[in-house]
């Protein structure tokens, strides 16, 4: 897919909650193809400590408005800074990188669609995606506490939306593979975007099930593009750079014991 | 228009402007993002005889103004180099340079050897001064001895221009460079990356897998400069300078410095378009300034 470097402009900037942001993006030429799971590389403006652009994924595509939805989790200087950008500011993106989630791989297929913390960000978009091609995703959500749980209204828009919660304070309590769910259905496949200890309990699930999965996998990059070699995975195939060969990987491919 | 061509130990450069081996790829993956025609040379990523696999991950480390990449050469060999990557890259419109290293000099005029063969190659670029290969690559480059061992095999099996790029992790670059002179290098390029590293405080471990890595970015600026103005006055082959730049300042720095042409590299991880601006950079200074040719300011350093 073709990639670009271009100045796009902030149309909003909304934080769901006091660690996050969300800064939803436009341009005044139409906004490029983008495959849901591709990621995009920010230039940070104004954080003297951050030197590389900031590798973000995909959260939504609004293609009627124009717009480009990144959802941020605050957790450096360089996140903080961009939490600080304003409507009507501009955002330098080289965009879109990576593989992306598998499209849909039978009409009506059930896909589990599993979330932890800010890693439930491009399941939005995948999400929506999916439904569109005719398949059933579903989605399972799992944060701390209840008010990490993010944009669980767009979500349950989507599809059914089922979460967990560390503290038990929404859903059922515990990590994301402890839901009931996993005991009482059947899914045809899995993709997972999360913290690594869980998208490694969800790729042992479905491995014991029997069950396809696909997992989004954030190694710290530089150049986005293949070229700096910094963010590899080892895989079966060798070291591979996660921001072209990935970022999404199937389960079967990596070197993870599970 | 200054005339911003430049001659690289005989071969003819449209700008002063390549872009560093393991910062550009192979040059086709910033295709959709810059156009490569504009670009004075693209050095290649490092290639060794045989594939290997580099080095565990973490390899980098974001620091002040730069970075730490401990990657290790990974590469699949030069067979694969020409027989799958040479074919994709030999037509395009601007020189491309292949980057070599090895852990023996043998392997070095072997690899050498083989793309001596690649009608579109013009230039080698031997790599004495990798700091993140445990065998061979900078142990090579800090001694006098291991320096003159490479070149002389290499020049033994390869016939075309040489550029050796020098470790700044030595006493006196002056004398490696005078000696990879003596061995029969065209050219040097200078400096390779600064050894450094990088502690996570909470794990109590270095942040990179093999606990050191090459230093890179604005940072290492001004130990460039002072190695490339060491390493022109030392000896009397083009000198190729590279280290933190990022702009046509930091180029224009370099060439009046001494060196012939620059090389851009960790710049192309923050814009991967920044070579064309730096060559558009150099010509519109040029011109405002009132030189007909980047000739007039190669190592025309006041003293």
């Amino acid at each position: 897919m073709q990639k670009f470097l271009r100045d796009l402009t902030v149309s909003e900037v909304s934080f769901p909650h006091k660690r996050y942001v969300l800064i939803k993006l436009t341009d005044t030429q139409p906004l490029p193809p983008m495959l849901p799971g591709q990621f995009v590389e920010v230039k940070v403006e104004g954080s003297p400590s951050t030197f590389l652009r900031r590798p973000i994924s995909i959260n939504y595509v609004d293609t009627a408005a124009n717009q480009l939805w990144l959802l941020i989790a605050m957790v450096g200087a360089g996140t903080r800074t961009l939490g600080t950008l304003k409507a009507g500011d501009h955002l330098n993106l080289l965009f879109p990188l990576g593989n992306g989630f598998s499209p849909m791989q039978q009409q009506g297929e059930t896909v589990l669609l599993v979330g932890g913390g800010v890693g439930v960000a491009p399941l939005l978009q995948y999400g929506k995606v999916l439904k569109q091609q005719g398949a059933q995703p579903i989605f399972l959500l799992g944060s701390r506490t209840a008010e990490d749980l993010l944009q669980l209204d767009l979500f349950q828009a989507i599809a059914p939306v089922y979460t967990t919660t560390e503290d038990g304070s929404a859903g059922e309590k515990g990590f994301v593979t402890q839901h009931s769910i996993l005991s009482t259905m059947h899914f045809d496949r899995i993709s997972c975007c999360g913290p690594k200890p869980m998208m490694v309990s969800v790729a042992r699930y479905a491995k014991q099930t029997n069950t396809p999965c696909e997992v989004s996998l954030e190694n710290m990059m530089a150049c986005g593009l293949g070229a700096c070699l910094c963010c590899v995975e080892k895989t079966v195939k060798g070291n591979v750079c996660v921001c072209t060969e990935g970022p999404v990987f199937n389960i079967n491919d990596l070197t993870w014991e599970i | 228009m200054a005339d911003i061509h430049v001659n690289l130990a005989g071969i003819s450069l449209k700008n002063p402007v390549m872009t560093a081996s393991g910062t550009f790829g192979y040059g086709t993956e910033f295709a959709d993002l810059v156009n490569l025609s504009d670009i004075g040379a693209i050095i290649v990523k490092g290639t060794t005889l045989h594939p290997r696999q580099g080095n565990d991950y973490p390899r980098m480390a974001e620091t002040a103004s730069g970075m730490l990449n401990c990657v290790g050469l990974q590469n699949k060999g030069v067979d694969y180099f020409c027989t799958h990557i040479y074919p994709q890259i030999k037509d395009l419109d601007t020189r491309v340079l292949v980057n070599v290293s090895g852990s023996a000099p043998e392997d070095y005029a072997e690899c050498a050897a083989r793309i001596n063969a690649l009608d579109a190659i013009p230039a080698i670029e031997l790599n004495i001064s990798c700091p993140n290969v445990k065998q061979g690559g900078m142990a090579f480059g800090v001694t006098v001895e291991g320096a003159q061992s490479v070149v002389k095999a290499v020049r033994k099996t390869y016939h075309k221009p040489i550029i050796v790029k020098l470790s700044p992790n030595v006493t006196n670059i002056a004398d490696i460079a005078r000696a990879v002179e003596a061995a029969g290098a065209d050219a040097v390029s200078c400096i390779n990356t600064l050894m450094g590293m990088a502690i996570d405080i909470e794990r109590r471990r270095p942040v990179l897998s093999i606990a050191t890595g090459g230093l890179s970015g604005p940072c290492i600026k001004p130990v460039a400069l002072r190695c490339v103005w060491q390493v022109a006055q030392a000896v009397s082959i083009p000198v190729v300078g590279l280290g933190g730049i990022s702009t046509a300042t930091d180029a224009i720095e370099f060439l009046l410095t001494g060196a012939t042409a620059i090389q851009i590299g960790t710049a192309n991880f923050l814009d991967p378009a920044v070579s064309v601006k730096v060559a558009q950079g150099i010509s519109h200074w040029l011109d405002q300034h009132g030189c007909r040719s980047v000739q007039e300011i190669i190592g025309q350093l006041e003293s």
